[in-house]
């Protein structure tokens, strides 16, 4: 906490500051897609899920999933913005083999929802995002380009499933902020149940705007587009080569054309698709099968009430209720279902325990197994019982490591494996006698040099008996009872 | 031969649920007209071998269904479920739907039989039916000896209709598809309110002006028909959900008091005299009928062609865009992607289709929005509140339905503006999604159709097809028609 922000570009004769606004596209979660009743269902067989309306066949009409309307207005109180009452939905004209209509439906001129902010939590301090507009529209299908020699082939399952197209203000700074920012919209949709955020199924993936401008100017230098970029680390990568990119031509006294980029991933770079001179002219205009949208204030208001608690709040309730540091209660509620799981795990056991449990070694075995908290080998009741071993002084921490471990392999319960394996911490203080007994028996020239004033070597004794008893040994009863037997 | 085509749709029914004739009697007349009729060429599909299974499944015990029985071809803008759907372009020309058109599948569940699909202009572009992949329609009638133009887009529906090659149909109206060929054939053309009938499986031009409605060889069928095809339809958003009405049951020809409105701005330059007589003669009509006429003012009416000739193909640009080639319909091919869609749209597209995507293209491009579209729809506010201050006064507003009788062919074809001229009395009802009604009063001179328009309040269907009732009933128009083709 508490550096500085610090993402300055050093070009040969200058210090850059890099501008950065995001559009995400986010697919809706819906059964149905925007404006038919066909499934949306990820992997099915190519145009198995393509209605009348989605081939637009002739005389087809669309006619709005209400459902859809409600995950965007619930997207839109996520991230804190303005839900318009009244939107309208425009025809994006355009020619492609995978867009059947010839245009896309979309909201030009009166999106659903307009400004709204995120915050992200940066180690320099909190940094708010502005949103610029959310808006609806339908996805195209997919082109396959590499199924034949000389013919490509059209997959219209995705064509017209409802996407989110979420516009950020230029307010993003660094490839960091970006990857926070995603991170962020991720969380907030995934919170809501509107988005499942999969970047790999493409659920999720956005077009990436970037300027570049002197450290202090005040003014936007000419942006060029990146579109379709799927992971956070592409996009990440992506930044870093077009703003050096831009960097290096603007120190030769060249100047940047507005214009539409690819990202490479193999080669790293990203190279030009079209200049603004070759841009589609989309010829927007109000869709006349579909009148405006208007939504009535109560049922807004309705779905507002019935809004889940978002990362924010739950972040806030964890550090009150809690008592858990910002850092702590970022990590363990970025995620819905790891705050679900730190909750229950510390209502069932110790607060305390949870966090450092749940952020070390928990985490660690996930990502070394590469699972996800849904499917992780050890389950709620199974990491609680673990804890209250370890508050009840029945194993020691270092004994509840191993326990740990053997949970990943067998999925049982800690206290059948502690049971089993004869791991209970040893209290007995006549037992503890006897093997501190024969530590100082054994360690004689120790002893002496303790008692002639060699006070750490106290550390070395407390390290044998527990040595000594297998990691059995309380600590606490090994300190005490030793403290007395060299006095 | 027997003559059972002559009948209207209310007298067809009427007749098989007495049992007079059986459904396949009626069949079997339409079915003989149409072999002799393909000179006007009236029918892009003709189902007549499927129809006659069909019929054999028809109980006529079923008193409950409203169209028991009627033979009825379709404009070819309803997607009918295995049978092929053109639109008259030669993009769809192969194109079978799996699905049934929410309008039609109305028809069908009150026991009408589908016997063809019928030609119109290609996406329902143009006022003449020239611009089908499939040919000119062919007007049953005649100036002399020269043969004239059905009008459009409608224009197969109308002249099936006129010639009794079907009991009825369906057509679609976007600037006046419906009326102004129903007014150059002698027919009953009624555009409904915008939102009372579903657009569901309907081939889109421009989705805030299309609109499905019944055309009729007279006002009580128009009706009857409306009562069938209305209703809410949750497949369609901009369907709208009111009580269902009963325009048949209700249908009353007593207007005594009723206040009609007679639009200035309507008396256009060089309207040709016989149109401004057929007007007073409709005043005259009223006022006799005991309606009350007062002079309204529609100020912004003269803005309504440009504001519609923006608008129409801005959104039909973008409607069009999905014959691509790539799912279904027409496909040429091409070195890569590029050359693919266009070849495909430039041969796959005729020439009107091709203008109104290029007009509406360039009206919704960067810089011109502004300027074209977004001012159109400004307008269209105006116009919409002209006629919302003018509803205030009267029930029911008069005009001609069209600037003249049906013209030859060739006549406007290399000339858009007079082309587009056509639509001018009718263009503003669907900028208001106002209902709108076309009847035939007299023949000229020449022996062609001449035909007034009402227009009504939102959702009032009923007045103006009560109006239009009591018109009919003084007026007694009967076509004349010598079925010269045969």
């Amino acid at each position: 906490m508490n550096k500085d922000f610090n993402y300055f570009l050093q070009g040969e004769k200058e210090k850059w500051e890099v501008i950065i606004g995001l559009e995400v596209h986010a697919q809706i979660l819906s059964n149905a897609k925007l404006f038919s009743s066909s499934s949306t269902k990820f992997g099915a067989e190519p145009n198995c899920q393509v209605s009348l309306i989605d081939a637009a066949m002739p005389g087809m009409l669309p006619v709005i999933n209400k459902f859809c309307i409600e995950q965007a207005i619930k997207t839109g109180l996520g991230l804190n913005a303005k839900i318009n009452s009244f939107s309208v939905f425009d025809r994006k004209n355009y020619f492609y083999a995978d867009l059947p209509q010839g245009y896309q439906i979309s909201q030009y001129k009166f999106p659903i929802v307009g400004e709204g902010e995120v915050l992200l939590d940066m180690s320099y301090g909190t940094k708010k995002i502005g949103i610029e507009r959310l808006h609806l529209e339908q996805d195209a299908g997919k082109s396959l380009h590499d199924q034949d020699p000389t013919k490509s082939f059209i997959d219209l399952n995705r064509s017209g499933v409802a996407l989110m197209e979420i516009v950020s203000k230029p307010d993003l700074r660094s490839p960091e902020e970006v990857g926070e920012y995603i991170k962020k919209i991720r969380s907030i949709m995934r919170y809501l149940e509107t988005c499942d955020g999969n970047m790999e199924e493409g659920s999720l993936r956005a077009d990436v705007n970037i300027s570049v401008r002197k450290v202090g100017d005040k003014s936007f230098g000419t942006r060029c587009e990146i579109k379709n970029v799927n992971s956070i680390k592409f996009m990440q990568q992506a930044i870093e080569f077009e703003a050096k990119r831009q960097i290096d031509l603007l120190e030769q006294g060249k100047s940047i054309d507005q214009e539409t980029r690819l990202y490479d991933t193999k080669k790293n770079e990203t190279r030009s698709m079209r200049s603004k001179e070759d841009a589609h002219d989309y010829r927007y205009f109000p869709d006349p099968d579909l009148l405006p949208l208007e939504l009535e204030n109560s049922f807004i208001q309705k779905i507002k009430n019935e809004l889940p608690e978002l990362p924010d709040q739950k972040k806030d309730r964890f550090i009150n209720e809690y008592r858990l540091s910002n850092y702590e209660a970022a990590v363990l509620i970025a995620d819905k279902e790891t705050a679900d799981f730190f909750e229950k795990v510390a209502k069932n056991s110790d607060v305390k325990l949870a966090t450092t449990w749940i952020m070390g070694d928990f985490f660690a075995s996930l990502n070394k197994l590469q699972k996800s908290i849904s499917n992780s080998p050890i389950t709620v009741e199974n990491l609680a019982s673990l804890l209250n071993l370890i508050k009840t002084n029945i194993i020691s921490g270092r004994i509840a490591k191993e326990v740990f471990e053997m949970m990943l392999l067998d999925k049982r319960d800690p206290k059948i494996i502690v049971e089993e394996k004869g791991l209970i911490q040893q209290t007995d203080v006549k037992e503890i006698e006897k093997i501190i007994d024969k530590v100082l028996m054994d360690n004689q020239d120790k002893v002496t040099e303790y008692k002639s004033g060699k006070v750490k070597l106290f550390g070395f004794f407390v390290g044998s008996v527990i040595k000594e008893s297998k990691g059995k040994a309380n600590p606490g009863v090994v300190n005490d009872l030793l403290k007395k037997k060299l006095s | 031969m027997n003559n059972l085509s002559n009948l209207t749709l209310v007298e067809t029914v009427e007749g098989i649920k007495s049992k007079k004739f059986s459904p396949s009697e009626v069949l079997s007349s339409y079915e003989e007209r149409i072999k002799r009729s393909k000179k006007l060429n009236c029918f892009i599909s003709e189902t007549l071998d499927q129809a006659k299974k069909e019929i054999k499944k028809i109980n006529i015990g079923q008193n409950n269904l409203a169209l028991l029985g009627a033979p009825i071809a379709v404009k070819d803008l309803f997607c009918t479920s295995n049978v092929k759907t053109t639109a008259s372009s030669k993009i769809l020309e192969n194109f079978v739907p799996t699905y049934e058109s929410t309008v039609t599948q109305k028809l069908w569940d009150q026991g009408a039989i589908l016997i063809g699909k019928l030609n119109c202009d290609e996406f329902a572009m143009g006022s003449s039916n020239e611009t089908s992949y499939f040919g000119n329609v062919i007007n049953p009638y005649k100036d002399g000896k020269e043969t004239l133009v059905p009008g459009g887009s409608s224009g197969g529906c109308a002249s099936a209709v006129s010639a009794n090659l079907t009991v009825a149909t369906v057509g679609t109206d976007t600037g006046g598809s419906i009326r102004q060929p129903a007014a150059f054939t002698g027919i009953v053309g009624l555009k409904p309110t915008y939102g009372r009938c579903s657009r569901w499986g309907i081939v889109a031009f421009a989705s805030s002006l299309d609109q499905a409605g019944p055309m009729t060889k007279d006002i009580k069928d128009s009706a009857l028909l409306l009562e069938v095809i209305a209703g809410f339809d949750s497949k369609d958003s901009t369907s709208i959900n009111t009580n269902s009405s009963f325009f048949f049951k209700n249908l009353s020809k007593q207007i005594k008091g009723l206040n009609v409105g007679i639009p200035k701005e309507y008396r256009v330059d060089n309207m040709p005299k016989e149109i401004d007589d057929l007007w007073s003669e409709g005043i005259k009509i009223l006022e006799n009928c005991g309606a009350k006429i007062h002079s309204i003012s529609l100020p912004h009416t003269k803005y309504a062609l440009p504001t519609y000739y923006i608008i129409a193909p801005a959104e039909a640009s973008s409607n069009l865009a999905r014959y691509d080639g790539v799912r279904y319909g027409h496909r040429e091919s091409g070195r890569d992607l590029i050359e693919m869609y266009e070849n495909t749209r430039s041969r796959g597209f005729g020439d009107e289709v091709k203008r109104r995507i290029l007009i509406g293209t360039y009206v919704l491009s960067s810089g011109y929005y502004d300027a074209y579209y977004l001012k159109a729809q400004k307008v269209r506010n105006l116009i919409k509140k002209d006629f919302d201050d003018s509803f205030k006064k009267v029930d029911v507003i008069l005009t001609p339905s069209t600037p003249s009788a049906a013209f030859k062919f060739g006549e406007k074809k290399d000339d858009p503006i007079s082309m587009y001229l056509n639509d001018i009395f009718t263009v503003t009802a669907n900028l208001a999604g106002l209902p709108a009604l076309s009847l035939p009063i007299k023949h000229n001179s020449k022996n062609l159709p001449l035909s007034l328009q009402l227009i009504g309040r939102p959702f009032d269907e009923q007045t103006i097809l009560n109006v239009g009732y009591a018109i009919e009933q003084e007026v007694k128009f009967k076509r004349s028609i010598s079925d010269w083709w045969m």
